[in-house]
């Protein structure tokens, strides 16, 4: 499984960390720090961390062959 | 034959290389795919390594935290390309239409995308840059090399370098319980990027958190041993400090030599196209088959005079690269230009740093929101009148709003009312951007001007 978070995305609302406590951490009061290549055995948390971002920031390739999740780094044209 | 004959012939048997196998050059072969392209695609890549993110490697991977082979980028789709990595693209013939590898193979297309990126520029003495300590940090292969390095407990680090990255570096060690000094030519980290006032948050930042800064020098010279360890650094102040460990962060270079005698636009400040991503040449007459993203591009941005932007940042290369690859497969009515607004972000010392529009334009500052003193705050930047960027000190939930005032070209000083206004923010200041004719490193956005050819500004200089 990997994942990338779009930092310019985040907001620091910090769903996902505390839905995936071990793969998402707050680094001070708002940067996000993460484990871009969790254990298999996250794979529930980051599935439900992924989906309960409100900013859809974060993309996930869980390595079955299932399309990523999220939208991280979609063009925003201005 | 007509040409959206053509079209539909290359969108499903079609050629298409990508040079540079990075962020930019993967996101741009998922959207090929996206696209509806059923042809060949070739990835060429020099490092070994498949795409990966490089932004965990000065943070997480410094840290320990993750493994610098655990970086990389999760793919949204399969692409179905043939991969040469490790292999390096020496030349480009632009009638032939062929790349030249080092390998001594080549590669025909129909269609190029460019996606070469930077790389980070070395200490300039290369017999000092040879020293055993010595590093700089770009890669994957260079991360692996400076954390097995920092986890050994190095008596003392030197940081040259106070951008992004080398802030960055120096909060890794700071975290890690090293010492370190950070010698930044400037008057302040950050300031080649955000400027004056800002740039002196950056350094209270650094000194709160035990970094021996030093601002207004020069390393002058690295001394080893008789082993060829690094040991001693010389400062233009006369000043000498002990390390066992120098990281050189003195910024990028653009990896465009391959291209010098091909015939494109480009050159040490990138390679120049237009809002559609194609490359133009030395002639400044754009190129039909050879498109640019991420990095390495140049490219004419119209919310902010048409002036031609190089963007070393993540999210750039995603959106160019998603932009490049449908204007390549697509009719030239249906192309799109590349609008993206420039975004960034950094992690160090615990703040989170955030940035949105290009604040090197600007001339004032002013504090909307927040407190400088207390390392929280939101500032917007003008120039001319206009509101042309902002930046946050984990304030990051303000800046969707000053994104949109950039982008209808709101005025300057802002006319609305802000929560958490302080005294310090009732006027604007001198923002304190350096000269851009004095040489300086860092900053993450390079401006030039109204046609590939002009060359009156540069925000990079060719050394450190």
């Amino acid at each position: 499984m990997r994942l990338v978070v779009d930092l310019n995305r985040c907001q620091g609302y910090a769903q996902c960390a505390f839905l995936a406590p071990d793969v998402f951490t707050m680094h001070g009061d708002e940067a996000l720090m993460y484990d871009p290549q969790p254990d298999d055995e996250q794979r529930r948390n980051v599935r439900r961390a992924a989906e309960a971002c409100p900013v859809r920031a974060i993309t996930v390739e869980y390595g079955d062959g299932a399309p990523a999740a999220g939208t991280a780094g979609a063009s925003r044209v201005g | 034959m007509s040409v959206d004959g053509y079209l539909e012939a290359f969108r499903s048997q079609g050629r298409i290389v990508v040079v540079g196998a990075s962020l930019a050059g993967l996101r741009a072969a998922e959207a090929l795919r996206d696209e509806g392209f059923t042809g060949t695609l070739t990835m060429i890549g020099d490092e070994p390594h498949e795409p990966y993110d490089r932004p965990p490697l000065s943070k997480q991977v410094l840290l320990g935290k993750v493994p610098p082979d655990h970086t990389a980028l999760p793919r949204r789709r399969l692409v179905d390309a043939e991969w040469r990595l490790g292999v390096a693209a020496t030349g480009l013939d632009l009638a032939a239409k062929r790349v030249q590898l080092s390998d001594g193979d080549s590669v025909e297309y129909d269609r190029l995308l460019i996606t070469t990126g930077v790389r980070a520029r070395p200490w300039p003495r290369e017999l000092e840059a040879e020293l055993d300590g010595v590093f700089v940090l770009r890669t994957r292969d260079d991360a692996t090399r400076l954390h097995h390095r920092l986890k050994a407990g190095p008596r003392g680090v030197l940081v040259i370098g106070a951008g992004f990255t080398g802030s960055e570096i120096a909060s890794a060690c700071r975290e890690r319980g090293l010492s370190v000094t950070v010698a930044e030519r400037g008057a302040a980290p950050l300031v080649g990027a955000l400027g004056g006032v800002v740039g002196e948050v950056a350094a209270e930042l650094q000194r709160s958190h035990g970094v021996d800064l030093r601002c207004g020098v020069q390393v002058t010279g690295l001394e080893g041993d008789a082993a060829g360890r690094v040991r001693t650094a010389h400062f233009s102040d006369g000043a000498a400090v002990e390390a066992e460990v120098v990281v050189v962060a003195l910024g990028a270079t653009r990896n465009t030599e391959w291209l010098a005698d091909s015939g494109l636009g480009a050159g040490p400040r990138g390679i120049a196209c237009d809002a559609g991503c194609r490359a133009f040449d030395v002639r400044g007459i754009v190129t039909d088959d050879v498109f640019v993203a991420g990095d390495v591009a140049r490219s004419p941005h119209p919310l902010f005079g048409y002036q031609f932007l190089s963007l070393e940042h993540w999210g750039n290369a995603v959106a160019q690269a998603e932009i490049a690859a449908h204007n390549m497969v697509s009719a030239s009515t249906d192309r799109r230009p590349h609008l993206w607004m420039p975004s960034f972000w950094s992690a160090q010392f615990g703040v989170n740093i955030k940035s949105v529009g290009v604040p090197p334009m600007a001339d004032q500052i002013i504090v909307t929101q927040g407190s400088l003193a207390e390392h929280r705050f939101t500032a917007a930047y003008g120039h001319q009148g206009r509101i042309i960027a902002a930046v946050t000190f984990d304030q990051a939930k303000w800046l969707d709003f000053y994104e949109s005032e950039i982008e209808r070209a709101a005025p300057f000083p802002p006319e609305f009312p802000t929560v958490d206004r302080r005294p310090e923010g009732m006027q604007p200041v001198p923002a304190g951007f350096p000269d851009p004719s004095l040489p300086s490193h860092g900053p993450t956005v390079t401006l030039s001007g109204h046609s590939p050819t002009d060359r009156r500004i540069t925000f990079t200089p060719r050394r450190a």
